[in-house]
């Protein structure tokens, strides 16, 4: 771990405009696309799911038709997952980590470059399917086959969109990983790394494990679909279940590799806020290794109504209720890190604290889902979809926004209008339980997902989520604003920004220059962010 | 100051969601018990769990929002140095695995006694189509297709202009029930016959896949008389949502009787059958048009609309249609053997000779297709026969 | 002057290239597929969009050796190439790690339910009466027709003789490279691609002879899906094997390479080994079990 410093090719001939961000190697820059395609794409899907609450807004169909309702459905999710929540965070890993650990920049800056470009031409791809005659994807984003192989035209954009990704993602993986593992500056010991770091390390693995399945699950429905092959067919001796265990032995760890992140985020965020070094820093790391590894053995949760073996149910239960352990141990962590703390309530420690509750309301409604016979009522109604939102939107999604408003000083050398942020917050957080969580009682009470319209018994509380959604909708607009106007100007911002923070990419100047630690600086404990009287 | 008071919203904030959630899980829009051992089995097994957790919620965010209390800068707080405690770390990974194992037993027992399909008394054979159900009753050579209501159906298009309030059971009726007897220990086989459904009734306490080229089972025993609403719970395209699932369980000696109607019109309309297969009988205009029009508002209706005028792109028009117009040769082949791959399923397994023939004439002469055809029964009934023949299996490879 | 210091280039152009290429090629091959009327352009833009990602491919290790060969990266810069193909192979092993699990899932799960064990007893009762579960098997309708699998111990067997030898003598010519023994180095090379071609030319006929004479193709029920997908894509990592073999083997001739300064062939014959270890797997469950 000695010799980092930075050699460039070309100090001086920095190109302008377009060009700049279309040929960049540069991390901090390649962070910002990042985050702003995400932004874009969040805007996107949120604009779709706008679309499919106002459907809901009352009882029989007044808006859409059922296949465009089926469309927005899958295209809302494919775009939020794939486009705003994954991006987002590898943008942010783009900007933070190779400031925590003291590299000059990413390992494979050039694939960097490349791993960011091939997004928005994949989703250029995923969404041209709108306008194609025969519509865009309407099978849910889980893909089921046969019903996905009935698909028009768009379906093998679909695919190769998905491909795309999955590229991208791999990619942006293999990068984070390089980077961590080679890239830290002397003294940055695995154990001394910031657990956003760390987060990321084990996400960068479940990405470069699953994303190849996923590739594989969807060559397979092409196949099926193009050339004559029988995967997902019983006819031809396969099987269409076939095709759920392999989505989903990608899409459990698909749904750790969009929180895992946002564990890092809230134990950078909390810490700083209560002015007292993380609680169990050492237990947060095996915590999060221990959920990673459990998330390749609980895939069948989502697949208990599909008629599996007696033991392969009891086994995927045991195997999810297990997860509850090491998430319950970050919760308690987090708590503990508070307990006399000196706390202030920043915007970034709001979000932070809504996080902690409200993920944990997503997760105890996930310990639920997975009793597999109180599942076969749960299963595929609305229980389901406020569970995952509990945990996408106020988990994922209330992270980034935290870690939005925790390192916009640093981006941008700005402070961000704090006014106008907790008006954010606490707008958004009351909005969001309006709009989730009646869908519990919606599902207890019978309604299916996936569907346009439903019967009058459900009136009341689908108008209720409406009206909430709507509220949440607009909330985020008031933070595309704020973000605009950090970036345009405001109180400069110090180094360290906030009083509590430590950690190496507080020691840089706000905003952070292009190139940091061209020479690597020298860490020891005093400088590290965290630390454990273990390690 | 200012911060207190944000402090005591979100307070007030976490105490109205327990509050809410208590409150209105325990008085209504709650899982319902239901009228089977199971269903009510399953119920307390929410109830258990749902109390379970909820109590570990409040603890958690109790602890939380004190320290955000006591310890704020702004109440003077000074920050203490610990950041580690083994023994408080050991206290919250024991508890919550006690807490999750002593969850787990009666989820077990319940899975357990869920999964023995053994010993049914009656064994009904569901088969899930986009977008309509069918039930064979294996032991009584009952057999019969089961669709949302007309009323529903009507109301749910798009501009109707008819209020779901006014349509009594919206879209959870449909035109044929599935008749049980009580207190009967019944399974169900499930399939599919295209893409997959879930048949779910929320009064039996489960649902389960139905998956083309496989069979599925499970069990219930109803206790209580009544009629019990559930929906499709997969999605399964278009009309996902327009798929009800109604079951009305009548007294044994009811049912019996049932059986006794069903099967009698069954028979004389076998006899038919059979009199059809060797020598179909010819109809006469009319009664093919009348026949027709039925039909086709029950089967095909759904995605080629009333008017024919269907619903571009996916799903044509067979107004002015080149092969509703057509060759006939043509025109019956794509209805009985439907269109691989597509949604226009191979209609020769799901209606009879009589049925085909009639909804044929019926498309070839209206919405303004005048071809003046008549086609007979005799003409589709070799096509059905060979089709029989010829899939051994009820799922078919798409080909392209 | 670049020792010592991590090399960081400033600006890339070919990563937007391959992106535009990429782009190009699969909605090429979309288009293609869907064999509607609008997709003449499909094959001709699949075919613009592969030679943009060939050229790009071209261009990009161009610069890198141009870069490697300046001198410009030091351990560091090597040691992150070296975690990125450790990182991208693994990411193949899951790849291939989806389509195994389809062929293990078939043959332990699916086929013996439909044929009527465990959970799929009322399956084979209602639905395939008859049908008795078996491997290789296309299902009970028999898709694709009556088929004969290509027997274990003959071609197959001499192709894993190939690829086990090719595996020796790459290693051989990494001994040489350590050497520095340029001619025994190209020497090695050469016969490494010359079997890695070997290899294709049997598997070629391997395949053209199960479609003309045994009747199995990639529409023979989940038995020919398995086979064709599994071989099919190991067969397109063999040639892109190669292909890198012999761009390294002109590098070799070209005087390339230091005996402790030679990742480009390091991670080509890593490359080759897992290829080498993938076929011995699928030797193993795809022909002989
Ligand atoms: C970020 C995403 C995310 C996260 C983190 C989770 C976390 C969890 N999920 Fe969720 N889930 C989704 C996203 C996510 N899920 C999505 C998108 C779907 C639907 C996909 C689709 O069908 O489209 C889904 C669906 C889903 C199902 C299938 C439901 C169905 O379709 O029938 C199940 C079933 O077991 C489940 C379970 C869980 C569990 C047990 C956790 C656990 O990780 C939660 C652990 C956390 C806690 C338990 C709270 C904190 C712990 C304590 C305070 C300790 C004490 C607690 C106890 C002792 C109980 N999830
Ligand atoms: C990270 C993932 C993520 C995120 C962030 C969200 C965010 C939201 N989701 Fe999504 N959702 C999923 C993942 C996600 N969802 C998944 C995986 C599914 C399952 C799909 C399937 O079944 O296949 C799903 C399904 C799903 C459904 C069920 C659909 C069905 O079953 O038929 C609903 C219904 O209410 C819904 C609503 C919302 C809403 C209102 C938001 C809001 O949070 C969005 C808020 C954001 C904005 C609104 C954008 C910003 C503002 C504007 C665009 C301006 C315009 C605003 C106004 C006019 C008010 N989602
Ligand atoms: C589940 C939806 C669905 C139902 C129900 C349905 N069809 Fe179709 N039908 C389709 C689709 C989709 C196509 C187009 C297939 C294709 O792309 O080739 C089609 C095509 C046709 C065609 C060929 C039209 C043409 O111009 O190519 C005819 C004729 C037809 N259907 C008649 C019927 C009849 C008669 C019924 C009822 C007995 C019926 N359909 C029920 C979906 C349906
Ligand atoms: Cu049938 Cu949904
Ligand atoms: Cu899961």
């Amino acid at each position: 771990m000695t010799d980092t410093t930075a050699h460039t090719d070309d100090h001086h001939s920095q190109p302008k405009g377009l060009a700049r961000w279309l040929f960049t190697t540069n991390h901090k820059e390649i962070g910002t696309l990042y985050l702003v395609f995400s932004l874009a794409m969040f805007i996107v899907g949120g604009a779709m799911a706008m679309i499919i609450r106002a459907e809901l807004f009352q009882p029989g169909l007044q808006l859409v038709n059922p296949e465009f309702f089926n469309q927005m459905t899958t295209m809302h999710a494919l775009v939020m997952i794939f486009g705003a929540v994954m991006p987002a965070f590898v943008g942010l890993a783009n900007w933070m980590v190779p400031m925590m650990i003291g590299a000059p920049d990413m390992a494979l800056p050039r694939m960097n470059n490349w791993s960011f470009w091939i997004l928005p031409f994949a989703f250029l791809m995923l969404l041209s399917t709108l306008f194609m005659p025969t519509g865009a994807p309407a099978s849910g984003w889980t893909l089921y086959p046969p019903l996905s192989l009935q698909g028009g035209n768009s379906f093998a954009f679909v695919i190769f969109a998905i491909h795309l990704m999955g590229i991208s993602s791999i990619m942006g993986a293999i990068n984070i990983i390089a980077t961590i593992l080679n890239m830290r500056a002397p003294g940055m010991t695995l154990l001394r790394m910031p657990l956003f770091v760390w987060t990321w390390l084990i996400t960068a693995f479940l990405l470069i494990a699953v994303m190849p399945v996923l590739a594989g699950a969807v060559t397979m429905l092409l196949t099926d679909r193009f050339f004559d092959t029988s995967f997902f067919n019983a006819a031809g001796g396969g099987d269409p279940v076939m095709y759920q265990h392999i989505f989903w032995f990608f899409g459990h760890p698909e749904v750790y590799i969009m929180i895992l992140p946002a564990f890092g985020i809230i134990s950078e965020i909390i810490p700083t806020f209560s002015r007292k070094r993380l609680f169990g820093y050492t237990s947060m790391v095996y915590a999060t290794a221990s959920i990673a590894f459990l998330s390749f053995i609980v895939w069948a949760h989502h697949m208990f109504t599909t008629g599996m073996p007696l033991g392969a149910s009891l086994f995927f239960m045991y195997a999810t209720m297990i997860i509850a352990v090491p998430t319950g141990i970050k919760i308690f962590n987090w708590v503990s890190t508070m307990w006399r703390g000196s706390m202030t309530f920043e915007t970034p420690m709001l979000f932070a604290i809504a996080f902690v509750v409200l993920f944990t309301i997503g997760g105890l409604s996930g310990i639920m889902l997975a009793i597999v016979p109180a599942d076969f009522q749960y299963h595929d109604t609305y229980f389901v979809v406020a569970h995952f939102h509990y945990v996408l939107v106020t988990g994922a999604v209330f992270a980034i926004m935290a870690a939005a408003y925790y390192w916009l000083p640093k981006w941008t050398g700005n402070m961000y209008d704090e006014r106008l942020g907790k008006i954010h917050f606490w707008w958004s957080t009351i909005s969001v339980n309006v709009l989730f969580f009646p869908q519990h009682y919606l599902g207890l009470a019978g309604m299916p997902r996936r569907i346009p319209d439903y019967s009058v018994q459900f009136a009341e509380f689908n108008l209720i989520s409406s009206i909430g959604g709507f509220a949440f909708g607009i909330a985020q607009l008031l933070f595309v604003w704020i973000v605009i106007k950090c970036v345009r100007g405001g109180e400069k911002a110090t180094a360290q920004v906030w009083d509590g923070a430590r950690g190496l990419e507080w020691t840089v100047p706000s905003p952070a220059p292009l190139h940091t630690f061209d020479t690597p600086p020298q860490v020891d404990d005093s400088v590290s962010a965290h630390k454990d009287q273990l390690a | 100051m200012k911060r207190t008071n944000e402090l005591i919203v979100g307070l007030a904030m976490v105490a109205v969601i327990t509050v809410i959630t208590w409150g209105v899980f325990a008085v209504g829009d709650n899982m319902t018990p239901g009228v089977t051992p199971f269903s009510r089995d399953v119920y307390q097994l929410h109830m258990v769990v749902l109390s379970t957790v909820t109590i570990i919620g409040i603890l958690v965010f109790a602890a939380m929002f004190t320290s955000i209390y006591l310890h704020r800068k702004s109440r003077g707080a000074e920050a203490a140095k610990f950041n580690h405690s083994t023994k408080a770390e050991i206290i919250w990974t024991v508890i919550p695995i006690v807490i999750l194992v002593v969850m787990a037993i009666p989820a077990t027992r319940v899975l357990i006694d869920m999964e023995d399909t053994s010993g049914a008394d009656l064994n009904i054979k569901v088969t899930g189509y986009q977008w309509l159900w069918q039930y064979e009753y294996l032991e009584e050579d009952i057999a019969f297709y089961s669709a949302i209501d007309r009323d529903s159906n009507a109301a749910r298009q798009i501009g109707s202009g008819i209020s779901p309030r006014e349509v009594d059971n919206y879209l959870l009726e449909v035109d044929n029930r599935l008749v049980v007897p009580t207190d009967t220990r019944i399974r169900i086989l499930l399939t599919s016959g295209d893409v997959i459904h879930s048949w779910w009734v929320p009064d039996l306490g489960w649902k389960r896949d139905a998956i083309p080229g496989m069979v599925n089972e499970a069990w219930t025993l109803i206790e209580e008389p009544g009629v019990y609403r559930g929906q499709c719970a997969e999605l399964c395209g278009k009309d996902h949502g327009f798929m009800p699932v109604v079951v009305e369980a009548v007294p044994p000696e009811e049912y019996r009787a049932w059986v006794a109607e069903q099967t009698g019109e069954q028979t004389s309309e076998q006899t038919a059958d059979a009199q059809t297969e060797s020598d179909p009988e010819p109809m006469d205009r009319t009664a093919l048009m009348q026949h027709g029009e039925d039909v086709y508002d029950a089967h095909c209706a759904s995605c080629h609309r009333e008017d024919g005028s269907g619903m571009a792109p996916a799903f044509p028009a067979l107004a002015g249609s080149a092969v509703v117009t057509g060759e006939l040769s043509q025109h019956i082949d794509v209805v009985v053997n439907g269109r691989p791959g597509t949604a226009m399923a191979a209609f020769g397994q799901r209606l009879d000779a009589r049925d085909i023939a009639a909804a044929l004439t019926y498309t070839r002469n209206a919405f303004g297709n005048e071809t003046g055809d008549l086609v007979q029964p005799a003409d589709v009934e070799p096509l059905i026969e060979s089709r029989l023949d010829e899939s051994l299996a009820s799922t078919e490879k798409p080909e392209r | 002057m670049a020792q010592g210091s991590y090399y960081v280039p400033h600006q890339a152009r070919w990563p937007i290239v391959g992106s535009v290429g990429l782009f190009l090629m699969v909605s090429g091959f979309a288009n293609w597929m869907n064999g509607t009327s609008s997709a003449v352009a499909g094959p001709w833009l699949a075919i613009a969009g592969a030679a943009t990602v060939i050229l790009m491919m071209f261009g990009w290790f161009a610069d890198v050796i141009r870069e490697s060969e300046g001198g410009l990266y030091n351990n560091k810069v090597e040691a992150s190439f070296r975690q990125g193909m450790i990182w991208f192979i693994f990411s193949e092993v899951m790849f291939f790690g989806a389509f195994f699990g389809a062929l293990f899932y078939a043959r332990m799960f699916a086929v013996p339910w439909l044929g009527g064990s465990g959970t799929g007893a009322m399956t084979n009762e209602l639905l395939y009466p008859g049908f008795q579960a078996a491997w290789p098997t296309n299902g009970p309708a028999n898709v694709g027709g009556a088929f004969q699998t290509v027997p274990a111990f003959d071609v197959p067997l001499l192709n894993t003789l190939i690829l086990l030898t090719s595996g020796w003598t790459i290693t051989m010519a990494h001994w040489a490279l350590k050497k520095m023994k340029r001619g025994a180095l190209v020497f090695w090379m050469l016969a490494t691609v010359a079997l890695g071609a070997l290899f294709l030319f049997y598997q070629v006929e391997e395949y053209i002879h199960a479609y003309q004479d045994l009747g199995l193709t990639l529409g023979s029920g989940i038995y020919g899906s398995t086979f064709f997908m599994l071989t099919g894509f190991h067969g397109m990592h063999v040639t892109v094997g190669t292909i890198m073999l012999l761009v390294i083997a002109f590098r070799c001739m070209a005087g390339h390479f230091k005996p402790d300064h030679h990742f480009g062939f390091e991670a080509v014959a890593w490359y080759w080994h897992f290829v080498d270890v993938v076929w011995l797997v699928l030797f193993m469950f795809v022909y002989v079990i």
